[in-house]
């Protein structure tokens, strides 16, 4: 791992003074960059911080709105990302472009020149798959394929144009510990091949183990450029930031009170082709305790969460119980009256309509369980917009929520902040129980940590908390005990402090029976 | 001529313009935009075949003339939902609208007059094959063109490159984006061969099924073909089963009434949307299929972030 063009040399890739518009805002402001060939350069910076912008610009999504950018010294104008792979720039995205009803192979030849037919480029990715660790099959449907399967196409999708520079957003987000070193191993192929990869993250030690430079954004501009090896995490997560990042104190010596929430042998067909079934999840959590769910994506939280939360009730009222009664069949709308609180993993369209203002997604979640707060005028439910407006101004003052104007529409927050607001929507009720699906998925490090802290405040009130999350980092901020879900069905409960991030691995990695009995029998 | 094949080759008359416009809709709906507005693209087609063809005297450029006439009306869906990202079911709901009435103004002075059809085309040898040869190879142009252009509709999405764009694109026009595809011209062009298809379907109702100009003579098949594209989850093989079918059900009303049976024709005329309905609730058991079919960004605008 010789750091070969971490110094001097001509960079592969330069980027000048580049800036990009939207309004009167700067999305990035006067970006500096290079990239040297055969580096891994990380950049670095919170959600917002133009990282998406700048990539963007660079594989000719977005068209700068001044500034120049040099390839191999010389300057290029990236019009489209077909002109960006013509130089030799590939990109995996974040969110994947993937279709989702076109085949594996069918995926790849869309972005290559149209002369090579189906066959051999099916041929050429299952080659090219093999030969970097990513095992693909062709004519597999996306729709049916694992998260971490899809992000191997995208890479596989990328490699097969045979790129000197290779882009990728955010690749560990959606990976289990064994998968991204698995995908470490790859980027290290392609450094020693002499490529160069431009590695978006926020995850510091990643980006401290695999990185030869690092680049780090905060609001649109250049805060740092440096070698992470040198840093430390809360270096860089100065740089990031701005500020020190509060650390969660985690909740370890909460007294434990009553189980308030409970699943017994909860057990639920898949709902679509595409849906896990979820096979006899037991879990208890009670007063004073976070549980964390860790697991890939893919697992079966979505369906957990459905099924506690009461979006989809099951038959049997005994599978689930909230403060020691039966509510497996009652409605969302019936449990949250028994005192619990849901935030859902989506945060636009499902736990907030994005195009009504705050105050109105604040009536939308609780008008039942605050109907007497709310709703004047009895049966009539005449919405009280002074109350709620006061009620919505509490929340954001409580979780720090920063907005443009009084009561802006839900969609006009970043998602940071829509987050907090979101997650403060329940936390103001104070509800004995609380469940959250992915709290600080795509959320920035601040907002990130005041959100887990508030979870965590919630649990040493006495209230039981329910945290499923992909975010090994969250889960051990916040968790006091952890249960890994793989393939819908659930292990048992830890003791956060008696697990590692391997033994988490393994549970996650499918090796449920097995490797249940060893973690057990190793404590 | 026995009554057998004089019924079927009813069947095949009153089931090509279905085929047809259902064609042109499955591949506009392939790409992702949902034009109602095939009913008056058909009729559209219907009047100016016909206006053409006694203008000319020529059938053929009265089929040409429906042709460009569909095309260009869906030119018009095409610049209000894809360039000023209009909505596209109140947009095709007014260009049928807008159609209906066209067609009534411009077919006024036709109303009444006799036509021209369009002469069958007997194919060498083949015509000659007992029960088969008169059904299927001495038809007009126009039902040579159906079943080659299923054939080659189905070759274009599934088999060539192009194909496979249309079809990303109708998956996901953000992804096809970010890939460099050319999102809104590919569904211009996939709009304009609906129009035309439809424009084609209604010069086969004014030039082979009645030769002659009547107002709204399309009478609900443009509504019949879109259901024929859901009913066909969006697959060409299918759609020319379901638009024999859907014509043979459509038909059948005369024969009843011709063989004194005694069915509401009301019934009948409502049959091809009953049968959607089932084959909707059949289709839609088999989730992990119609997921897999179903263009996902059907109707949704599609605004590039520049």
């Amino acid at each position: 791992m010789s750091a070969v063009g971490a110094s001097g040399g001509s960079p592969l890739l330069a980027v000048r003074s580049l800036t990009k518009l939207f309004g009167s805002f700067a999305a990035c402001n006067a970006i500096d960059l290079d990239i040297q060939p055969g580096e891994i350069h990380a950049l670095l910076g919170e959600n917002g911080a133009g990282k998406s912008t700048l990539v963007k610009m660079l594989f000719g999504v977005l068209a700068p709105t001044s500034g120049q950018i040099l390839w191999k010294g010389e300057p290029v104008r990236i019009p489209s990302p077909g002109a960006a792979r013509r130089l030799g720039i590939g990109m995996v995205f974040q969110h994947f472009s993937l279709f989702e009803a076109l085949t594996v192979a069918e995926n790849i030849a869309l972005s290559l020149s149209p002369g090579i037919s189906l066959s051999k480029v099916a041929e050429e990715a299952s080659r090219l798959s093999h030969l970097y660790g990513l095992p693909l099959d062709p004519k597999a449907h996306v729709a049916d394929l694992s998260v971490g399967e899809r992000q191997r196409i995208e890479i596989v999708r990328a490699l097969l144009q045979n790129p000197e520079l290779i882009i990728l957003d955010e690749p560990t987000s959606v990976l289990t510990p064994q998968e991204a070193d698995r995908l470490f191993e790859t980027l290290a192929k392609l450094k020693a091949e002499g490529r160069s990869v431009l590695y978006i993250s926020h995850r510091l030690e990643e980006v401290q183990r695999i990185c030869d430079r690092a680049t780090v954004l905060r609001h649109g501009k250049v805060t740092g450029a440096c070698d992470p090896r040198q840093e430390t995490p809360a270096s860089l997560a100065r740089m990031m930031v701005g500020s020190d990042v509060a650390s969660v104190t985690a909740a370890g010596t909460n007294t434990k009170g009553d189980v308030l929430l409970e699943a017994r042998h909860l057990g639920v067909p898949a709902r679509t082709p595409f849906a896990v079934a979820l096979k006899n999840v037991c879990l208890k959590v009670r007063g004073g305790e976070v549980l964390a769910i860790a697991g890939v994506a893919g697992n079966g939280q979505g369906e957990l969460f459905d099924a506690l939360s009461g979006e989809y009730p099951v038959p049997e009222a005994a599978a689930v119980s909230i403060r020691g009664k039966a509510a497996g069949n009652l409605g969302i709308t019936a449990r949250r009256l028994m005192g619990a609180g849901f935030v859902p993993e989506e945060r636009h369209g499902h736990a907030a309509v994005p195009a009504l203002p705050l105050s109105d997604n604040l009536v939308l979640a609780r008008n039942q369980s605050d109907r007497k707060t709310f709703l004047a005028g009895g049966v009539l439910g005449v919405i009280r917009h002074a109350v709620v407006r006061i009620a919505s101004k509490r929340i954001s003052e409580t979780m720090d929520v920063r907005k443009s104007g009084e009561n802006p529409a839900a969609g006009s927050l970043s998602g940071g902040n829509l987050q907090k607001y979101i997650v403060g929507r329940e936390l103001d009720r104070q509800p004995a129980v609380l469940i959250v699906n992915q709290p600080t998925w795509g959320v920035d490090a601040g907002a990130a940590s005041r959100i887990r802290q508030a979870l965590v405040d919630l649990a040493k009130a006495g209230s039981a908390v329910l945290v499923i999350s992909q975010d090994l980092d969250e889960i051990f901020e916040v968790a006091t005990e952890i249960a890994v879900i793989s393939e819908g069905r659930l292990s048992d409960a830890y003791p956060a402090h008696e697990l590692t991030r391997e033994k988490i691995g393994l549970l996650m990695g499918g090796m449920y029976g097995k490797t249940e009995g060893e973690v057990a029998h190793a404590h | 001529m026995g009554i057998i094949e004089a019924i079927l080759l009813t069947v095949i008359t009153a089931a090509t313009p279905l085929v047809l416009a259902s064609l042109g809709e499955l591949v506009s709906e392939r790409a992702g935009v949902l034009n109602l507005g095939v009913e008056g693209m058909m009729v559209m087609g219907a009047v100016l075949a016909f206006a053409v063809t006694q203008a000319t005297g020529s059938p053929y450029i009265g089929v040409l003339a429906g042709i460009a006439c569909g095309a260009l009306f869906s030119l018009l869906f095409g610049f209000l939902t894809l360039t000023l990202v209009a909505n596209q079911v109140a947009t095709g709901l007014a260009l049928t609208i807008l159609g209906l009435g066209i067609s009534g103004q411009i077919g006024e002075p036709y109303v009444g007059m006799s036509g021209i059809k369009l002469q069958p085309i007997a194919i060498p040898l083949l015509s000659d094959i007992p029960f088969f040869g008169p059904l299927f190879f001495k038809q007009d142009i126009i039902f040579y063109l159906s079943i080659a252009l299923v054939f080659g509709v189905n070759w274009f999405l599934f088999r060539s490159r192009a194909g496979l764009k249309v079809r990303a694109i109708g998956d996901s026009h953000a992804s096809a984006h970010a890939l460099g595809i050319h999102v809104i011209r590919t569904r211009y062009l996939a709009v304009m061969f609906g129009g035309a298809c439809a424009g084609l379907a209604g010069a086969q109702l004014s030039l082979v099924y009645t030769p002659q100009w009547v107002e709204n003579m399309s009478a609900g098949r443009g509504w019949i073909a879109l259901a024929l594209v859901v009913f066909a989850s969006w697959r060409p093989w299918r759609l020319l089963a379901g638009g024999y079918l859907f014509g043979a059900v459509s038909i059948s009303q005369l024969h009843a009434q011709a063989l004194g049976i005694g069915i509401p024709s009301q019934f009948l005329s409502a049959l091809p949307y009953i049968a959607t309905v089932v084959v909707l609730i059949l289709i839609s058991h088999n989730r992990r299929m119609t997921l897999i079919n179903t263009p996902a960004s059907l109707g949704k605008p599609f605004v590039p972030d520049r």
